[in-house]
């Protein structure tokens, strides 16, 4: 069969392309759109690598089928920063060093701003259990964990002072 | 290397004619957070995918006097945020959260969780026990049956060709009732059980257990409706004596098998302690209720 | 120069940095939070084609034929290459890192030949227009396998009736060498004094035999390449590996190619952990480009990762220790058995060499076995071999502890290694700060803390020499002063931010006018592998000298500009000043200003140098672990961890804590949950992360660290390597936990709730 038409939106941008059916939403984004921000730890959903915002929703673009994306408005970590200003939670991964080799850091960054968006305020336990399904290898997650924490305390001084 | 098709039907008889006209082999996508990884290994190669998640029937949770109607793609994180059903059935809403991670959650349906035909599957031990029945639709006409009723085997439905499920049905909580539902994994997220129990039941005014559910996960070819393990509770206050009856009886059910996961004498006796475990906080539900 | 060597010698008593010891934000971390830093797979250039691999469905079998006219025939298929295809290389060993590689195992890891030797292993490659394509062509392709009786656990391997993976394998260093091959493909032996009187001396001896599953890495990022070959064949290679001149070098022998034929230039890496050591797919990638005229792009599956990349050796260890009553220690022996995978090469002799050496122990002897099996080849996972000796050995001086009723840190102490202490592999210890994380340890309120009900505290120890080797660096001045510092280790965990430091430190300058390149193998001179902690040690004291080397040229420019003779230019904070009696209050000449008018004193400044370093300064921890074991179902919960480690001198602290914090979290996987598991056929039965089990946020607590700084006289700064030692001592500070908890010794890892509880029940059962 032809290939699909998908209409869609990625980082705020009006977007069309063409896709098999099995292609998934992580391969056209990297493939095609040149988004290569997402990675591909895995391909199952069980690394988080991939982690972009469906509707605000968070979801592996791995598990989501490319021509399911008509229609829905999507995030990925290309859209996180305004221009050249950092995200809150970008800056703080820098200040704490919650990165090392940086491959998942993309999918951390999402996560914890689907997390932040719906909870301004999460305990540490809140943190780990929502970012279990992002792997790390690197950090064992301490310095990670902080800087969401520190991110969201820094946040909400912002909302009350800004 | 036939290409695979796509199907995005916006009704429920638009869906049964897609699936009824494809060939043999054809896929229903709801949450898709297993059909993808099948995809994605080269398991399957569908000729055709049909896309649920069009039908706004399955997109809805409803709640009426009687109950709660729940659209078979609703995916995890949307029945997390119904606050209603969270709270007359925690240990289903805690069963349904505990499949995979946030990101999985924000795809993950009920439908897929139990077609998926996993003996593993988390939903599948809370929606027995909680009395749970689906709405399966197709060619031939629309049928409700338990939702014990709809896995055959590992991998395997009593679905027909072509008939798929629109929506779940769950009563509304009952007076002195609770339910819960726990899990074995040796991590604390992102694990498949290792063996699980979910409990429903219910007390009278004086705190005897009148009705109860137990199911079990994990430790058979399917989930398990126990009755003997119901049978240890009914009639009791939940002491220690019935609650050892319970473990002994949920033990005495599994038929397990040893895998990668783990082995069968672990999941035969872990299924005891998880049964126990999830009666004491079904109790204290229902006596709070 | 004299003056600039005493204040970096009087910077290291006093502590007085600018800004060696600080936290600035990573050089750089915008691209990595940005999504724009390219990774190995992120690659794309015109006509840029797929490469994908055909694996081994057997965990041993012969190759009748391999028939690809199939594949070949498919529209959109460019190439396909076997073992055929590739020069039959010769027995050549040469010295590796840590560990001797030989060439011809090296090629036929990538790429089977005659045999297949474990389930994922390498049997052609095809490049097509597209990814379904190229799934497809591997479908079409017919081998015809005669499988072959396999053999996975390292015993049973070693059993005179196993099926032998090598005709030819004779084991090295037993005398007199046996006639018959097997699948023991070498011994080594340490030791010092006399064991046999040494255990005669002993008034108490522990004894037991420990286990540890093959664990791997556990990078989230694939491995991933694109390779593309001109007309006149020229190579260049983009990937993620732990060091582009191996890259370059191994490509070069697995393709025969001439070394100058090849370019290799880092990708950002994803993690490696030792794992990123060898090639796997680059020679695939060259092979494919080759003869398709395209670039082609390569990247593995999380499956083909598990199965067909380097885990480390699974291992038997039994331990004997021998002491007195007070808990002096007398003797030791270890006898080690690794599996190398399916090729020689485990880390067993790494194992002997480092298991005792936390300890002043005058009789001791260690015996290390690397046995082939039909598993993925071994490839090197920080601290390779370490971690599995020193379970043994440390599991053995907690029961020691609990049996002369002793306090398991004092005893660590009283038989802590210091300086002046042998050790088994000869040389004896020159500073090292052991004792030190053992007092560090016994000072921090996590040692004293209570413990509740099924709770246990373990506490454990590791070793790692760490090492120096061969580096490049080199230090250029740009137009208005600021720098660019080039070296050739790809950045695996903030290693720029460490190297842009040390230069600016030297040159006395703003770090942010400092910028730290990662070289491609024509853009610098070679500098051997990231890994064995080496980095900010060997190639951290290239960049120091080369930026010594800079400002020595800085000073003879100000001399030429001032028109007076250098011995009067000293250079203090990122200035020229001059010393001259009569001249003294000239205005200081600043980088910038040298910098800007470097075309009238000589032209460009640049300084480069390469180093064969020596004198790695040997590292220690110790770590605490506190567990709750839930006594009905085996399971595990870490409830507070402190990890402490002699780091010499922590250039950036907050790195330096993640490398203790991430190893220790993935020593926590090795005990409690990681493991490689196989079928009755020999296949891997997890090859994924879902079964793999790796730990996870909701796993842990934080990771609390303390950087013991005794610094190595050898590196400018007192730099010691930091990222091997920390996945030492997790293994058995978790058993240890783990044991004192359920109230019984555990000893085969990983500790996972079936076989905890079927230990816990057993216990119960026997009373």
């Amino acid at each position: 069969m032809a290939k699909h038409h998908v209409t869609t939106t990625v980082n705020r941008q009006p977007v069309e392309l063409l896709c098999d059916t099995s292609e998934t939403l992580l391969d056209v984004l990297r493939d095609e759109l040149g988004l290569t921000g997402s990675k591909e730890g895995c391909g199952s959903g069980d690394c988080g690598a991939c982690s972009v915002l469906m509707d605000g929703r968070l979801v592996c673009a791995c598990l989501v089928l490319a021509v399911e994306a008509t229609g829905h408005e999507i995030t990925t970590i290309e859209g996180i920063a305004e221009g050249n200003t950092l995200h809150p939670i970008q800056q703080q991964f820098l200040e704490d060093a919650a990165l090392q080799c940086g491959i998942c850091t993309p999918g951390f960054v999402v996560a914890a701003k689907a997390l932040l968006d719906r909870n301004p305020d999460p305990t540490e336990t809140e943190v780990r259990f929502w970012l279990a399904g992002n792997l790390c290898r690197c950090t064992g997650y301490d310095k990670i964990v902080r800087a969401v924490l520190t991110a969201a305390a820094k946040m909400r001084e912002e909302a009350v002072h800004g | 290397m036939n290409a695979v098709e796509y199907a995005k039907p916006q009704s429920i008889d638009d869906a049964i004619r897609a699936l009824n006209n494809a060939p043999a082999g054809a896929r229903v996508l709801a949450g898709g957070t297993d059909l993808l990884v099948q995809l994605r290994a080269g398991h399957v190669r569908p000729p055709v995918i049909v896309d649920l998640k069009g039908i706004a029937e399955l997109r809805r949770i409803e709640v009426t006097a009687t109950g709660f109607r729940i659209g078979a793609a609703v995916a995890g994180a949307e029945l997390g945020e119904h606050a209603q059903f969270a709270a007359e059935w925690p240990g289903v809403t805690e069963a349904f959260h505990l499949i995979g991670s946030t990101q999985i959650q924000g795809r993950a349906t009920m439908g897929g969780n139990l077609c998926n035909a996993s003996p593993a599957a988390d939903s599948v031990p809370a929606l027995i026990a909680a009395g749970a029945r689906c709405v399966i639709v197709g060619a031939s006409g629309t049928r409700e049956v338990a939702v014990e009723e709809v896995v055959s085997g590992p991998g395997k439905t009593t679905l027909a060709k072509g008939e798929f499920i629109s929506e779940f049905l769950i009563a509304r909580r009952q007076a002195h009732s609770g339910d819960a539902y726990l899990r074995f994994i040796p991590r604390t997220e992102m694990d498949i059980a290792v063996a699980s129990a979910g409990v429903c039941l219910t007390l009278d005014d004086k705190g005897l257990c009148t009705a109860a559910r137990v199911s079990l996960g994990a430790v058979a070819p399917t989930a398990l409706l126990v009755a003997d393990c119901a049978k240890a509770l009914i009639g009791t206050s939940l002491d220690d004596a019935a609650l050892a009856k319970l473990a002994a009886a949920a033990s005495a059910a599994c038929a397990p098998i040893n895998d990668k996961r783990g082995t069968i004498e672990f999941r035969t006796k872990v299924a005891g302690v998880l049964a126990r475990r999830a009666a004491t906080i079904a109790a204290q539900r229902a006596r709070g209720n | 120069m004299g003056n600039e060597k005493e204040a970096l010698k009087a910077g290291i008593e006093q502590g007085t940095y600018k800004w060696v010891g600080t936290r600035p934000i990573r050089p750089d971390g915008a691209d990595k939070v940005t999504g724009r830093a390219a990774f190995g797979a992120d690659l794309d250039l015109p006509g840029m084609v797929t490469g994908t691999v055909l694996r081994s469905p057997h965990a041993h079998a012969r190759i009748r034929s391999i028939d690809t006219s199939a594949a070949r025939a498919l529209p959109g298929v460019l190439a396909v290459v076997t073992g055929a295809d590739f020069p039959e290389l010769p027995n050549e060993v040469a010295a590796g890192g840590e560990a001797p590689i030989n060439f011809r195992h090296i090629s036929e890891n990538v790429i089977a030949r005659a045999k297949v030797l474990y389930d994922g292993h390498a049997v052609a490659a095809v490049a097509a227009t597209s990814a379904e394509i190229a799934a497809e062509a591997l479908s079409r392709i017919k081998v015809d396998y005669e499988v072959l009786p396999h053999v996975i656990d390292v015993l049973d391997a070693m059993r005179e009736d196993a099926p032998v993976l090598h005709e030819g394998l004779i084991t090295n260093g037993v005398e007199p060498a046996p006639t018959k091959a097997s699948n023991i493909a070498g011994r080594v032996e340490f030791a010092m004094g006399d064991v046999a009187q040494g255990f005669a001396e002993a008034e108490i001896i522990i004894e037991r035999s420990y286990t540890t599953a093959a664990v791997h890495q556990g990078y989230i990022e694939p491995h991933a390449c694109v390779a593309s070959v001109t007309a006149d064949g020229a190579a260049t290679i983009w990937c993620s590996s732990q060091g582009q001149f191996m890259v370059r070098e191994f490509c070069s022998k697995v393709l025969s190619m001439d070394i100058g034929n090849i370019r290799v230039t880092p990708a950002e890496i994803g993690g490696g952990f030792g794992g990123k050591t060898t090639v796997y797919l680059e020679p695939l990638a060259v092979a494919l480009a080759q003869r398709s005229g395209r670039p082609v792009h390569m990247v593995m599956t999380r499956s083909e990762v598990f199965r067909a990349s380097g885990p480390t050796s699974g291992t038997h260890v039994h331990i004997k220790l021998g002491a007195k009553r007070d808990g002096s220690f007398v003797a030791g022996e270890m006898e080690l058995k690794y599996q190398a995978g399916a090729f020689p090469g485990s880390p067993a002799f790494l194992g002997g060499m480092t298991g005792f050496s936390c300890y002043e122990i005058p009789h001791a002897k260690a015996v290390c076995w690397d046995v082939v099996s039909n598993r993925p080849k071994c490839a090197a996972y920080r601290a390779p071999g370490a971690p599995m000796a020193s379970f043994g050995v440390e599991s053995a001086i907690d029961e020691l502890a609990q049996q002369l009723n002793m306090d398991p840190l004092e005893l660590r102490l009283k038989n802590a290694a210091k300086t002046g202490t042998r050790t088994i592999y000869g040389p004896k210890f020159l500073e090292i700060g052991y004792a030190e994380t053992l007092q560090a340890a016994k000072a921090h309120p996590h040692w004293s803390a209570p413990l509740g009900p099924n709770q246990g505290r373990g506490i454990a120890s590791g070793f790692w020499f760490n090492i120096g080797g061969q580096s490049s660096a080199a230090v250029h001045v740009n137009e208005n002063g600021s720098v660019s510092v080039v070296t050739g280790n790809p950045d695996i965990g903030g290693s720029r931010a460490s190297m842009a430091i040390m230069a600016a430190e030297v040159l006395g300058m703003d770090l942010d006018q400092v910028k730290p390149v990662i070289g491609d193998t024509g853009q610098i001179a070679y500098s051997f592998l990231t890994g064995g902690s080496r980095v900010t040690f060997a190639t951290g004291m290239a960049v120091v000298q080369a930026a010594e080397n800079v400002v020595e040229q800085l000073r003879q420019r100000a001399a030429k500009l001032w028109k007076i003779d250098v011995e009067h230019v000293i250079w203090r904070d990122g200035a020229a000043h001059c010393t001259k009696a009569d001249e003294a209050a000239r205005a200081p000449l600043s980088l910038a200003e040298i910098a800007h008018q470097a075309g009238r004193t000589g032209g460009p400044i640049s300084g480069g140098v390469s180093i064969n370093a020596a004198g790695a300064g040997p590292g220690f921890g110790t770590h605490i672990c506190d567990v709750e074991v839930d006594p009905e179902t085996g399971g595990v919960k870490v409830l507070r961890y402190t990890a402490i480690q002699d780091v010499g001198r922590a250039i950036h602290p907050s790195y330096v804590e993640g490398q203790l914090q991430g190893g220790a979290v993935q020593g926590i996987g090795w005990a409690l949950n990681e493991e490689y598991v196989y079928d009755a056929k020999g296949r891997l039965q997890n090859a994924g992360f879902l079964d793999y089990r790796m730990p996870v946020c909701s796993d842990l607590p934080m990771i609390d660290t303390v950087l013991v700084e005794v610094p190595n006289p050898a590196h400018p700064y007192g730099v010691r390597g930091v990222g091997e030692v920390p996945i030492v001592p997790p293994l058995a500070a978790v058993a240890n936990a783990v044991s004192r908890a359920a109230g019984l010794r555990m000893t085969d890892l990983p500790l996972s709730p079936p076989r905890l509880l079927a230990a816990i029940d057993g216990a119960k059962a026997a009373g």
